[in-house]
């Protein structure tokens, strides 16, 4: 936060503590002099620090480290290994999920193969395929096609979350949390897609798509790590997280990009069954 | 063969293939740091060590991961931060908040009653007491991202970017946790100001 003089809020005596109004220490240090409301505000304000700072901190006894290594070194498997992640990955949730994203990316490399055969004629001779056919697909836009559709649906499925956030509201005094479990489910198994998905953009170059996903993970991330019954503030806090960011904008905006990407596989599709 | 005059890096290197010694060396060197900032964050001493255990342990896990350029102390500092968020997290039920607000400490053990604090300055001493209580029961009052935010910032010195970083919040969401932690310090204990403490040096006008 900037500050060009005058009173100062809470904020700015804040960044001032803090050492971020360096640029106009001199103008702030000034004001605070002259202004009896200001300074007594920034006292009251160090006074509570103060207080905080006082509070003392344990000190573990003589022998902690020792005790610490005795209580680690019987679970240290190989390093590197992470027995943890593993478990969480082979979790039936995240299978299912990572097998949905590894089928659709079988699907994709399949029909990419299959628009690469050559069709054969009768006299077994093979077909030069007829690129000048606005309806002839090349394996690399029947492969596009099916990832936009699934990362399509990943985003209105994100969307469908964040949306679902934002507009909960704590109930006031008699129910003052928020259960948002479900949400905190879905988020959690759109993880692991929303970083396949980010990884195939960023492989194919598609810096948009792994933009607006890489964006979207660390939402997702506190979401799926929120207690599954939030307080007034800590909702407030994950709305402000969705829209600091803007995300709901920019998922709507290539939500409707990849949309629009699809249709024309689908028109020519419909041409082609008439 | 304990390596104590030998680096992080080094140590790092050699628990990689497999020599637990190095791994020993680098657990005796950062516990104590790591302990300091857990009981920060969790108010405890029995959480604070689950944290030292836990921060050791994903440490251990991710060796390999570590990058021979970066601080060891920063990136176990990092992983600690995080071990506290899902400990707090973990740890919050919703009785534990209606109790804190009580004052009802039977869930929290007393830092000022197990600390081995050296020498107690006139702040400690004004703190023992019910007005040390209050203040524990304002830092529990927090959410564990303000918590952790304001630890970081104010006791750690860390900038907004590095917090940011750290919890993966953006700047704004960020520096917003920070201020809603002071805001909510000031509103508990604002009114216990000149309550027997003397102001400590903690800014300057």
């Amino acid at each position: 936060m900037k500050y060009t003089g005058g009173h100062l809020n809470e904020e700015q005596l804040l960044d001032y503590r803090y050492g971020d109004l360096a640029e106009a220490k001199a103008t702030v240090e000034q004001h605070l002099h002259e202004c009896e409301n200001c300074r007594a505000s920034y006292e009251s304000l160090l006074s509570v620090l103060a207080m905080v700072e006082a509070l003392p901190v344990a000190e573990p006894g003589p022998h902690f480290e020792a005790r610490m290594w005795n209580k680690i070194a019987p679970r240290l498997q190989r390093p590197g290994f992470d027995w943890n992640s593993l478990t969480a990955w082979m979790s039936p949730k995240h299978l299912i999920t990572y097998g949905s994203v590894a089928a659709l990316v079988v699907a994709a490399f399949f029909a990419g193969r299959s628009s690469l055969t050559p069709k054969v004629d009768k006299t077994g001779t093979p077909q030069v395929a007829d690129n000048t056919n606005p309806t002839t697909n090349t394996p690399g836009q029947v492969r596009e096609r099916i990832l936009l559709v699934a990362v399509g649906d990943h985003l209105d499925r994100a969307q469908s979350v964040l949306l679902e956030i934002s507009n909960a509201e704590a109930g006031g005094k008699q129910n003052p949390e928020v259960d948002i479990s479900q949400q905190q489910e879905r988020a959690q198994e759109m993880l692991v897609s929303n970083r396949l998905y980010r990884q195939t953009a960023e492989h194919s170059g598609d810096n948009a798509v792994a933009s607006v996903l890489d964006e979207l993970e660390p939402v997702l991330l506190e979401i799926a790590h929120s207690p599954s019954k939030v307080s007034g503030s800590e909702l407030e806090e994950l709305q402000r997280a969705i829209e600091s960011r803007g995300l709901m904008l920019k998922i709507r905006v290539l939500d409707s990009t990849v949309r629009n990407k699809e249709k024309p596989a689908t028109q020519h599709s419909a041409t082609r069954g008439s | 063969m304990i390596r104590m005059d030998v680096g992080d890096a080094e140590n790092v290197a050699l628990a990689l293939g497999g020599d637990q010694d190095a791994f020993r060396v680098l657990v005796e060197r950062h516990s104590r740091t790591l302990f300091r900032l857990a009981h920060r964050m969790t108010g405890n001493e029995q959480d604070a060590e689950e944290v030292v255990q836990e921060t050791m342990m994903r440490a251990y896990r991710r060796l390999d991961r570590f990058e021979s350029r970066s601080n060891f102390g920063t990136w176990l500092y990092r992983i600690a931060v995080n071990c506290s968020l899902d400990l707090m997290r973990k740890r919050r039920p919703e009785k534990n908040q209606r109790q804190l607000a009580k004052g009802d400490e039977t869930e929290m053990q007393d830092p000022l009653d197990t600390a081995v604090s050296n020498d107690p300055g006139p702040d400690r001493l004004a703190l023992s007491g019910e007005l040390g209580k209050q203040v524990k029961v304002a830092m529990m009052a927090l959410s564990p991202v303000e918590r952790t935010a304001f630890v970081m910032r104010h006791f750690e010195g860390n900038s907004i970017e590095e917090i940011g970083e750290t919890l993966g919040l953006g700047a704004g969401a960020t520096k917003n946790s920070v201020f809603r932690a002071v805001q909510k310090l000031r509103q508990h204990l604002a009114p216990l100001v000149g309550h027997g403490h003397a102001r400590s040096a903690s800014g300057e006008i």
